[in-house]
């Protein structure tokens, strides 16, 4: 018997339950929205395997309906999916023990949300990241986005339902907690209240001031530098 | 069923770009012992990071304003705060979440 010391498979699988939950609702919707636009069952279940981005699968298909020339569509969505270098990055101080080659699945399937659960376990748990734990976070999380696709795409217009039933709601939600438990992680709260309200400002205004998806990036980009320099500038240099 | 060649195409190309800055940093960045100042930057990119796709969710629709009288997110989010902060608990805060989203649209509706 292996102690639970390397947490494995089945671990991270029950850790990546919330964004099963947030997956099969904002899924089911993708798929339906995608059918909408006009791309086959195929084409959407192509797009959720091969792409499996969701922001970025919208995108998408709103272009693709829009006749928009491919290169402009590959353009945008590397734009909208820029954001996972940074995700990428603060994962690798974790994985550092691993081959490179299971880092690169690791990454292959590198989200917004199996990130800041996958991160949420790894600053609990002191050790490095184990790869079959990602592996299970990862896995549940596609199969659960690839089902929900297929299912939305056909089943069409049920989507009001769903809706109704307020499981749209689920992804922010999830967001909310994960934003309330990385507080506990920070060494300062009013520095990470500060990166909050700065990141959160930011995404909003640029939103709405600028045409594409920057701002995103934009918002966590200047988010982390005001924390590190406020961290930086305030904290006795040590440690160098 | 069809798949259209442009958008083979297209997906392609997508995938190509999405899956590049997943990989390379996690595969390059994990050699390297990073400098003090970028260790520190990478602390804040979560909290950043999910301020700015929350602020998003809550605040914007469509790419338009969600005036602040008419806001159910902003309302319904205050639950499952509350219960993220007392039971560390993210499946309970969803529920908590949805489930006050389901009733203000009832209320609404």
């Amino acid at each position: 018997m292996t102690s639970d010391a390397e947490p494995g498979f089945a671990s991270g699988a029950r850790a990546g339950l919330p964004v099963v939950l947030g997956y099969l609702s904002i899924g089911f919707a993708a798929g339906v929205v995608q059918r909408a636009s006009g791309l086959s069952v195929a084409e959407v279940m192509l797009m959720s395997l091969v792409l499996y981005a969701g922001s970025a699968q919208f995108v998408a298909a709103s272009m693709i309906a829009a006749a928009s020339p491919p290169l402009a569509v590959i353009a945008t969505v590397l734009f909208v999916n820029l954001r996972h270098l940074l995700l990428s990055a603060a994962l690798a101080p974790f994985f550092s023990r691993v081959p490179a080659w299971k880092n690169a699945l690791i990454g292959a399937q590198l989200t917004d949300e199996t990130f800041v659960i996958a991160l949420n376990r790894l600053q609990g748990g002191g050790q490095g990241g184990s790869p079959a734990w990602m592996a299970g976070l990862n896995l549940s999380a596609y199969a659960s986005w690839a089902a929900a696709n297929l299912a939305g795409a056909l089943a069409g217009g049920l989507v009001a339902h769903t809706r109704a039933l307020g499981f749209d709601f689920a992804l922010p939600a999830m967001f909310a907690a994960l934003l309330v438990l990385q507080f506990a992680e920070q060494s300062s709260g009013l520095r990470a209240l500060a990166v909050t309200l700065a990141a959160s400002a930011l995404s909003v205004g640029i939103a709405l001031a600028l045409p594409g998806n920057w701002n995103i990036i934009i918002a966590t980009v200047a988010g982390a530098s005001l924390g590190a320099a406020l961290e930086l500038w305030t904290s006795a240099p040590t440690s160098s | 069923m069809d798949i259209r060649a442009d958008v083979l195409l297209i997906v392609l190309g997508a995938a190509l770009v999405t899956v590049v800055p997943r990989v390379v940093p996690l595969v390059l960045l994990a050699r390297i012992d990073l400098p003090r100042w970028l260790k520190v930057w990478l602390g804040y990119v979560p909290v950043a990071v999910l301020g700015a796709l929350l602020a998003g969710e809550l605040f914007l629709a469509g790419g338009r304003l969600v005036p602040l009288s008419s806001n159910a997110a902003l309302a319904a989010i205050l639950p499952a705060i509350a219960v993220a902060a007392r039971y560390r608990s993210i499946i309970g805060a969803v529920a908590a979440g949805v489930a006050a989203m389901a009733v203000l649209r009832a209320l609404a509706g």
